[in-house]
């Protein structure tokens, strides 16, 4: 086995995990019982995903160029994705789409509550 | 009033050679004419859609910042597991919290890097973040995986301290009560009952003139 050998193994091996890992991404997706839950799935698994992706189209291509392309993708995804899970997540929150039953802990709508509240007796007051 | 203006311009700089680089890249081939027109269009960007002032003031440690980027690489490939493992776990609903975590900084980057860095992490994600009293509301996958909702909480204010360690000033350190950064400690310590003794000999002194 010599060296192209070996790196295209390893590219495979990396193509083929990076791909497993967006599929268990999408089941997550249609799995999980509710939007968070789904957020988690759409972030994580996917993140890695394509950073083992990349990784392996880098290698089999073998051009330092592409793997600086191939670079950058990953760099915005790392960027963007926290990003849009949190305005999904914060839009869900708004429009009541969360399912608080399924919570064991919700800190936030109790805060939203005491805030709700409280501008409501400055109302009252006024 | 032109001494700010230069100012401005200063701080865009780092701005716009990134975008020229992105420029370049994008093109494939690093030619003069990429780089004229990368550099005219990142101006140009510039000036259309100017960006906040963020106010970086801190002091980028070389160690911090490696332990936060080295923990962070290990964080990414446990949480892709621990949630693909949940994904794959048919019949079990994960049980999720979502809890505030007051930071200790209040600083919008450290914030922001911080609420970032979580959202990427095992079984996080930031539902909202209070600028004004620098509280992130943390959504938590699934309690019982976190180690609990105490264990959950700690760890995002271990990432915060990671932040910290890796980007801030001791001072901001320090405001956030937080112990100095721990291979310094060890660093300052030598000189440090000297350096102590220094300040506080007068210290002492004036004290005693002012009774």
């Amino acid at each position: 086995m010599n060296a192209s050998d070996v790196v295209t193994v390893a590219s495979s091996v990396l193509l083929v995990l990076g791909s497993l890992l967006t599929l268990i991404a999408a089941i997550g997706v249609t799995r999980f019982p509710d939007l968070l839950a789904r957020m988690h799935a759409a972030t994580k698994p996917q993140v890695l995903g394509l950073v083992l992706m990349m990784t392996g189209l880098a290698l089999s291509l073998g051009d330092s160029q592409l793997g600086w392309k191939l670079t950058l993708v990953v760099l915005f995804q790392l960027i963007t994705a926290p990003v849009s899970a949190h305005m999904v997540g914060r839009a869900g929150y708004r429009t009541g789409k969360v399912r608080s039953d399924l919570l064991v802990v919700d800190e936030l709508t109790e805060d939203l509550r005491a805030a709700r509240e409280e501008t409501d007796r400055e109302q009252a007051g006024r | 009033m032109r001494v700010s203006g230069s100012r401005k311009w200063l701080e865009k700089i780092p701005m716009v050679l990134w975008l020229t680089v992105l420029w370049v890249l994008f093109w494939g081939d690093l030619s003069l004419a990429n780089v004229l027109a990368g550099a005219l269009i990142g101006l140009f960007v510039m000036t259309v859609m100017p960006m906040p002032r963020i106010g970086f003031e801190g002091r980028v440690s070389f160690i911090g910042t490696a332990i936060l980027l080295g923990k962070f690489a290990v964080d990414v490939l446990l949480a892709s597991v621990q949630v693909a493992r949940q994904a794959l776990r048919f019949g079990h609903d994960p049980h999720g919290a979502v809890i505030r975590v007051p930071l200790r900084s209040h600083s919008d980057l450290y914030l922001t890097l911080t609420a970032v860095l979580c959202s990427l992490v095992p079984g996080s994600i930031i539902v909202e973040a209070h600028r004004l009293s620098g509280t992130l509301y943390v959504h938590v996958l699934d309690v019982p995986a976190a180690g609990g909702i105490a264990k959950a909480k700690a760890d995002v204010l271990a990432q915060e301290r990671r932040v910290l360690y890796a980007l801030a000033t001791d001072a901001d350190i320090a405001e956030a009560g937080l112990p100095p950064r721990p291979w310094k400690r060890g660093r300052t310590d030598g000189p440090d009952p000297t350096t102590a003794v220094g300040p506080s000999g007068p210290a002492g002194d004036d004290q005693a003139v002012t009774r």
